[in-house]
């Protein structure tokens, strides 16, 4: 039955059990506390928290990064729960991820212009030859210079290294990306840009998008609808324009409150 | 009462000299909170590590300006003459509270060492102070924090510690260089919230270094905008966020995403919104 | 009224903050290069920036040289001996460093003496550090049982004093000089499986570890590819002190008489003679191997920093 929802989750549970000694049952951290959301097609979907709300370890557990206690995930409608092998790693081909902190995301002893079309060579989608100039493609793309191929990630500033994770990202021409505050780290001149190209390619390649962040003006600017996670579940979701101008719980209403604006001019 | 005139500094590095604050004249007036804005690479942070003497690298150097704390060059000064100043009359809150603490001491130990520092009070006495102090920053349970170590308190309380020990001699101003960016956004506005009650109690001045406008808004009566190591724009708070004249200072503000969008912003489609980037002219 | 000051800068780009922990020193941001010379000569640059380091790698090229020009360079045969001249001391004729307790020439015996102190120094870590790289990668990235069970393997090996270890399997193999070398290798396994393990660990938890698995790598990919050049280089840094030690162990098995067989020049044998006749006031037989075998080991020392420096991205700038 086709439906437009791309991403479904369902009560999606994550509980991390405290190792040593005895094992203590109530001493288990319940990170992610059965949650469900949908995301259609070509949507921007935010997943606000703060620290410890969650968010994270959700989005970790879509990309099959992070073992599902109990839940379920299905993506374009396959089940992709603690998927293993080449399922895993075909799943991987459509769903991808920009991490917040590029510099670290990339290995420092390896150029990365190599480690930018390492997904092509991974998944035999092209030949060598083929996958260099698709690199090139990219990362001018991206808004950067051939030059940069043989470079190191210690040599690029903070927004060029994001824009390194964001074409690494597309390689595989996905269907879905996560990002995890793809512009915490950046200056805000350069987030602009940042922010900027993610529309635009979204617009281009009609993705669907999970934007996880604490930065409520970012997902107003982002996002058509969006769920705000506490302590592992979510304290309300819906539609962007409600959520964050009519909101209904009190967790959203405190960071609401906590956003420092300057008036508008 | 603070007073920067002509302040130039310069990094030695391999490759050459970078001239990472350029000609930087601003005030901090009696029991006035300014922010100092700035990207990376602006100098804010330069600027401000230098009024302390903290620029912590031989390879940086003051080419020429003077720094006047209440009329005396402070640039002028030995290190053992600027240990006097550091606590006593300039406190400093630094970005991140983990290198302001030492993993290996209970809080109560690092604070009561601090108080005792400047004044002259017996461990019992500089106990009491403590406990006040803790209070003071709105911490809960004092007694059992001044107990705890560094890594058992939170990102808010450990800077609420690190805010307690900047004020512990009573300083008539405070350097707060970030000191909010690595906190979650409830957890900003209570510091924030709370260096604006210390300077409405105490008196006490503040230069705010920070990247968000919106931290301006919040709690600033005057701003300077640095850019390149220039100061690009100041004034009063309130001018500047509603008129900047500089258009740097205008793409800063409205380069940023919002939550709050007037009309004609919020009719534009999700899909088209675009960000405004700053263009060299 | 607001002050606006200055006119703004020719060229255009944007300040911006890397994405570093809010730890990072003030100050400027690294240029960018706009033609590169090759890794190699960066590194090469960036070594010998250590001032210590770069001497100590010339020593030790030196001593390299001396080896492998011993038959050339060495003035008499080391192994005999003119009876009726033992003993003589610095410069005496046509002997240069003098003779020891066998009228053997000290200088050729030190000159022949390199191959030994060299090799039993150096191979045995070049055996081993792939060996050791293996077991450190898996252990350390797949942890679990294989990973406990080798760690737990090395752990007896651990609780052996090199040193008593050494001896032993040298008394077990019997003497020789490659017997000495095996003993070595195997006393030296835990070791470095050690640092490769620990280091593997860090490593892994890395973001970028992830981001392979997340961009559908494998794990022989994981740790070839991706962990292997991290591991590698505090590995090497680690084998290069381990050569120092090497020297003073070998030259202290030989010494104990363990191994190396007379009157095969060694520099541990050598000093071990001069022992004998120190006593007697003839101190040169003793102090000049032992200040070649202080030599040489310092300057293996000495070469990790550089070594450390040569292989770190960071440090290769133009």
């Amino acid at each position: 039955m086709p439906s437009d929802k791309f991403l479904e989750v369902i009560d999606l549970r994550k509980v991390f059990s405290v190792s040593g000694g005895f094992r203590n049952k109530s001493a288990d951290v319940v990170a992610v506390d059965d949650i469900s959301f949908s995301i259609r097609k070509g949507e921007t979907w935010g997943l606000i928290g703060e620290s410890g709300s969650g968010k994270t370890t959700t989005g970790r557990m879509i990309l099959g990064l992070e073992h599902v206690t109990s839940g379920h995930i299905v993506v374009d409608g396959h089940e992709t729960t603690n998927l293993t092998g080449e399922r895993m790693r075909k799943m991987r081909q459509k769903v991808q991820v920009v991490f917040q902190d590029s510099g670290s995301a990339f290995n420092p002893r390896l150029p990365v212009g190599p480690q930018v079309g390492a997904p092509l060579r991974r998944f035999k989608l092209c030949d060598a030859k083929e996958a260099t100039r698709r690199v090139l493609e990219l990362l001018e793309k991206v808004g950067l210079d051939e030059s940069h191929y043989d470079r190191y990630i210690h040599e690029f500033s903070g927004g060029q290294r994001q824009r390194l994770g964001i074409a690494r990202a597309l390689t595989t021409d996905p269907e879905f990306l996560v990002l995890d505050e793809p512009t915490a780290a950046l200056d805000v001149s350069v987030q602009a840009q940042v922010l900027n190209l993610l529309k635009d390619i979204q617009e281009e390649r009609d993705l669907t998008m999970l934007l996880i962040t604490h930065h409520l003006a970012l997902v107003e600017h982002m996002c058509a609808s969006a769920g705000v996670l506490y302590n592992g579940r979510f304290a309300e979701q819906g539609p962007v324009d409600q959520l964050l101008h009519n909101p209904q719980s009190e967790v959203t209403k405190k960071l609401l409150d906590a956003v420092l604006e300057p008036k508008a001019a | 009462m603070l007073e920067i005139k002509h302040l130039s500094v310069d990094f030695h590095t391999d490759g050459g000299v970078v001239h990472a604050v350029k000609d930087v004249s601003t005030t901090v007036g009696e029991g006035e909170i300014r922010g100092l804005v700035g990207e990376s690479g602006s100098g804010k942070s330069v600027t401000s590590m230098t009024i302390l003497g903290l620029l912590g690298t031989r390879r940086a150097k003051v080419s020429s300006g003077e720094i006047l704390l209440n009329g005396t060059n402070l640039l002028k000064m030995s290190q053992k003459e600027l240990v006097k100043i550091r606590g006593r009359q300039i406190g400093l809150v630094s970005q991140n509270a983990l290198s302001a603490l030492d993993p290996s001491f209970t809080i109560g130990s690092q604070m009561i060492e601090v108080i005792r520092l400047h004044q002259k009070l017996s461990k019992s006495d500089a106990y009491e102070e403590a406990v006040r102090s803790l209070e003071r920053v709105g911490m809960p349970d004092p007694p059992q924090k001044l107990r705890a170590y560094q890594h058992q308190l939170s990102g808010g309380q450990r800077q609420r510690v690190v805010i307690a020990m900047a004020l512990a001699a009573r300083p008539k101003l405070l350097l707060a260089d970030e000191p909010t960016t690595a906190l979650d956004a409830t957890v900003q506005k209570q510091i924030l919230d709370l260096l604006l009650e210390i300077n409405r109690d105490l008196g006490t001045a503040i230069l705010m270094v920070t990247h968000d406008f919106g931290v301006v808004s919040h709690m600033c009566d005057s701003v300077t905008v640095m850019r390149k190591g220039r100061v690009v724009e100041q004034g009063s708070a309130d001018q500047v966020l509603k008129a900047p004249e500089h258009p740097y200072t205008q793409s800063l503000i409205s380069s940023v995403p919002k939550l709050h969008l007037d009309d004609t912003a919020r009719t534009v489609p999700r899909a088209e919104r675009r960000l405004h980037v700053f263009q060299e002219a | 009224m607001n002050t606006v000051t200055g006119t703004p800068p020719a060229v255009d780009s944007a300040g911006e903050r890397t994405a570093a922990t809010p730890a990072q020193k003030t100050g400027p941001q690294p240029a960018e290069s706009t033609t590169r010379p090759s890794r190699l000569l960066l590194a090469l640059r960036a070594f010998m920036r250590d001032r210590m380091a770069a001497v100590a790698a010339g020593i030790l090229i030196l001593t390299i040289a001396v080896a492998l020009f011993a038959p050339i360079l060495s003035p008499y045969d080391p192994t005999i001996g003119d009876s009726e001249r033992r003993l003589e001391g610095l410069g005496s004729a046509g002997h240069l460093l003098g003779l020891d307790g066998q009228g053997r020439d000290i200088l050729s015996r030190l000159i022949w003496g390199t191959r030994y102190s060299l090799s039993v120094a150096v191979f045995p870590v070049l055996i081993v550090l792939p060996i050791a790289l293996l077991i450190g990668l898996i252990a350390g990235y797949l942890k679990g049982r294989v990973g406990a069970t080798l760690m737990r393997l090395l752990d007896v090996l651990f609780a052996f004093p090199l040193v008593l270890l050494a001896i032993a399997l040298a008394a077990v193999l019997g003497a020789g000089f490659g017997n000495v070398m095996l003993a070595i290798s195997i006393s030296l396994i835990p070791y470095l499986a050690r640092v490769a393990y620990t280091s593997t660990v860090q490593e892994s938890s890395r973001e970028y570890v992830e981001a392979a698995r997340a961009g559908g790598a494998r794990t022989p990919e994981i740790l070839f590819k991706e962990l292997l050049p991290n591991v590698v280089s505090p590995l090497l840094v680690y084998a290069t002190t381990l050569c120092g030690l090497m020297v003073v162990l070998a030259a202290g098995l030989s010494f104990l008489g363990v191994g190396i067989i007379p009157p095969t020049p060694d520099w541990g044998i050598m000093t071990a003679d001069g022992a004998s006749v120190l006593l007697e006031g003839y101190a040169h037989v003793a102090t000049i191997p032992g200040f070649a075998i202080l030599v040489v080991a310092l300057s293996f020392n000495l070469l990790g920093d550089g070594v450390r420096d040569a292989l770190d991205p960071r440090k290769q700038t133009t």
